[in-house]
């Protein structure tokens, strides 16, 4: 089987596990994006289109649903996801000053991800983890009480 | 879930072991190995405790009562009581000074706050949320039994009514009217929802409801749900509480196998079942017709109000939308009656408020207070003081929509009503402590960025106000800003307080119109100076504008 074949495969079954699981009625689409989102690494020009076939649901309906939450992505994304928390009560312990050490050290702008496909660097609204700010979050693991000289070690864990 | 949650010492100074210290520490040890609590509770003699009125005392951390003189007989009822039910062993305490009525529980681990009085938290880090059998044996699903075998629908709103709950979302919307607003309106098939999205910034008091004590939440939504004439019930939870995710699926599960929920609930001809709906990361849908538009798998932008949810809401039915807060207050009122309930808090703000307390403050952390405690209340009692002795400036409450409290209004009780008289409101429960080296720019800055970015875009005045607000925001915060850029953000701000359709576009104002109310000279500064006073904005710009 070529590559293409083989991705288009899995776009395939991963789109059905996820459709089998939560349903073909529209409340179950985004269930399904989140679903897709997580077993992909994002939602794929591919994906959406299984998916609006799927479900019956107009591909635009389904891109405007995918692209307005902020856990689903309609981008490619490095291996590791970095979210920084921006809200105020972050900020005014220190968030700022950790935030700037965060991005020179990754040399990443928000939004951005690594030529080597390492790391994606986005900001997030307030996680309610606040007693422990500045947060940094790296896929699913929380660091909090952050300062900017513990970073690299952080970093470090991620290959 | 094994951990050690109690530490029971008891005093075995030379008078104590005279009276019997010894017996009551083998006593206890064997009544813990009966009740299977050994993994969970260590039993330690400890010496002399400091105190000899009623020796041997025992005492029970982290609540800290103190009982004595304890007898080697009085032992199984202490052990019954307070280990295994959770609450004071009457008759047993040495003084009724430390804690009264029952164990007011402590999840911070900092030591004891007298005045903390816990309702919505009184399980929390108390039984084992995965365990239904010991959130039943913590009096739990009494209240529904006693909803649906002693009482109409009626009755329960209008307990719920007499109680004087009021939503703990932020609005205070009287929760019992609600209610019977929605029972009252015509529809073949009704809903309830639970709005688990927290997301305004520094909340997390319904996280720890959910992760801790989730049955008060399912049980709650029953009660409703057999109140309002509905028989499916939603939970809205945030996409990014996956503990509190997976708690809830488990307790829905065990209610399910134990008859809480389904068909027929104890034994009435009442059926109610319960489906989560997680989020996928957006602020607005926190906003009931935005929560409704998700839960309908479309956009979460807000719906035109009226109609309301109470007749038009999911799939265009009436549907009861509470917050989690206010649901765990539920089962308690109809348990101990609409009476008790009104013992604590104010007059038009009865019962208790979780907070959450952040910032420049000795102790962050949750508290569970009465309705009318003061800032500054707060801040010496449970923030333990200001940081480091530092001064306190101003308090942001309730996430990104609350208000700027200047520390003029620091001994404002903190109620609904006291807050509106006030000009300023309670919001969710934050209070974002800041000291003087907080700068009232950079920190509107802050929030501007926050609805910039969580604005859904559907209408205008919030979609390009928030924007523009930013924007201006940051040219005084770069200091290249000029004297009628703040009248014009003056006017953005009314434009998106009067114009916006939801509530995130209204309270993007607030920010904007608190700092020019009470920090107004602060603010100029940094235009008609060029200096930020705190230091903190970078006022990067100015030296090209003096060149």
């Amino acid at each position: 089987m070529s590559d293409i074949a083989q991705v288009e495969d899995k776009v395939h079954s991963v789109v059905r596990q996820a459709i089998e699981r939560h349903g073909r009625e529209r409340e179950g689409l985004i269930p399904v994006l989140s679903e897709v989102n997580r077993a992909l690494g994002y939602l794929s020009p591919e994906a959406l289109s299984e998916i609006s076939r799927q479900m019956r649901v107009p591909q635009s309906q389904v891109f405007s649903v995918a692209s307005f939450y902020r856990m689903l992505s309609t981008k490619p994304r490095g291996r590791h996801v970095i979210q920084f928390c921006e809200s105020a009560p972050c900020h005014v312990v220190g968030g700022r000053e950790v935030w700037q050490a965060l991005q020179e050290e990754l040399g990443l702008q928000p939004g951005e991800t690594s030529a080597d496909g390492r790391w994606t660097l986005v900001t997030t609204s307030c996680l309610g983890v606040c007693a422990v700010g500045p947060v940094v979050i790296v896929d699913n693991d929380i660091y909090g009480n952050v300062d900017r000289a513990q970073l690299p070690q952080i970093l470090a864990r991620y290959a | 879930m094994q951990m050690t949650r109690a530490l029971v010492l008891v005093s075995s100074d030379r008078e104590s072991m005279e009276r019997g210290a010894r017996q009551v520490f083998e006593r206890l040890q064997q009544e813990i190995r009966a009740t299977g609590l050994q993994d969970e509770v260590v039993v330690t003699m400890v010496g002399d405790v400091g105190r000899h009125d009623a020796l041997p005392m025992v005492i029970v951390y982290p609540e800290a009562v103190v009982y004595g003189p304890v007898r080697p007989d009085d032992v199984p009822f202490l052990v019954e009581e307070h280990l295994l039910k959770g609450r004071i062993a009457a008759g047993l305490q040495a003084s009724v000074r430390e804690l009264s009525g029952r164990i007011a529980w402590l999840s911070a681990r900092q030591g004891t706050l007298p005045a903390e009085y816990r309702i919505v938290l009184s399980r929390v880090g108390l039984i084992d949320p995965e365990d239904i059998e010991d959130y039943i044996l913590h009096d739990g699903y009494e209240a529904l039994g006693k909803a649906l075998t002693t009482m109409t629908p009626a009755q329960v709103i209008d307990e719920i009514s007499r109680s004087g709950l009021r939503g703990r979302g932020g609005a205070g919307f009287p929760t019992g009217t609600k209610w019977r607003f929605v029972a009252s309106a015509k529809g073949d098939r009704k809903y309830v929802i639970c709005n688990a999205d927290e997301s305004e910034p520094g909340t997390f008091k319904d996280r720890l409801v959910l992760e801790g004590d989730p049955h008060s939440i399912v049980e709650a939504m029953a009660i409703a749900g057999y109140a309002v004439g509905a028989n499916e019930g939603y939970i809205y939870v945030r996409g990014e509480y996956g503990l509190a995710l997976e708690r809830l699926s488990r307790a829905i599960h065990q209610a399910r196998q134990m008859g809480f929920l389904g068909r027929g609930i104890f034994g009435s001809d009442f059926d109610f079942n319960i489906h989560i709906h997680a989020g996928a990361g957006a602020y607005i849908c926190g906003e009931e017709t935005a929560l409704i538009e998700s839960i309908e798998g479309k956009r979460g932008e807000p719906r035109s109000r009226p109609p309301y949810p109470t007749t038009h809401g999911l799939w265009g039915k009436p549907t009861l939308v509470n917050n989690v807060e206010t649901l765990a207050n539920v089962p308690h009122i109809i348990r101990n009656g609409a009476a008790w309930y009104r013992q604590f808090g104010t007059k038009n703000s009865p019962g208790t408020k979780v907070y959450t307390i952040l910032g420049a403050v000795n102790v962050t952390g949750l508290i569970e207070v009465p309705m009318g405690i003061t800032l500054r209340e707060v801040i010496a009692i449970y923030g333990k003081g200001m940081k480091n002795g530092a001064a306190f400036k101003l308090a942001q409450t309730g996430g990104s929509s609350g208000s700027i409290i200047p520390a003029s209004l620091q001994d404002t009780p903190m109620d609904f009503d006291s807050f509106t008289r006030a000009g300023v409101s309670l919001g969710s429960g934050a209070l974002l402590i800041c000291d003087e080296d907080t700068c009232v720019v950079d920190l509107a800055k802050v929030l501007l960025n926050f609805f910039k970015v969580e604005s859904c875009g559907k209408c205008t005045p919030c979609r390009i106000g928030t924007q523009r607000a930013h924007q201006i925001l940051s040219t005084i915060a770069e200091g290249t800003a000029e004297m009628d850029d703040l009248k014009n953000l003056l006017a953005l701000a009314d434009g998106m307080a009067n114009y916006s359709n939801c509530g995130l576009g209204q309270t993007a104002a607030v920010p904007i119109r608190d700092i020019m109310k009470h920090f107004r000279a602060e603010v100029e500064a940094h235009i008609s100076l060029r200096v930020c006073p705190t230091g903190v904005c970078p006022m990067s710009g100015r030296r090209a504008m003096v060149a």
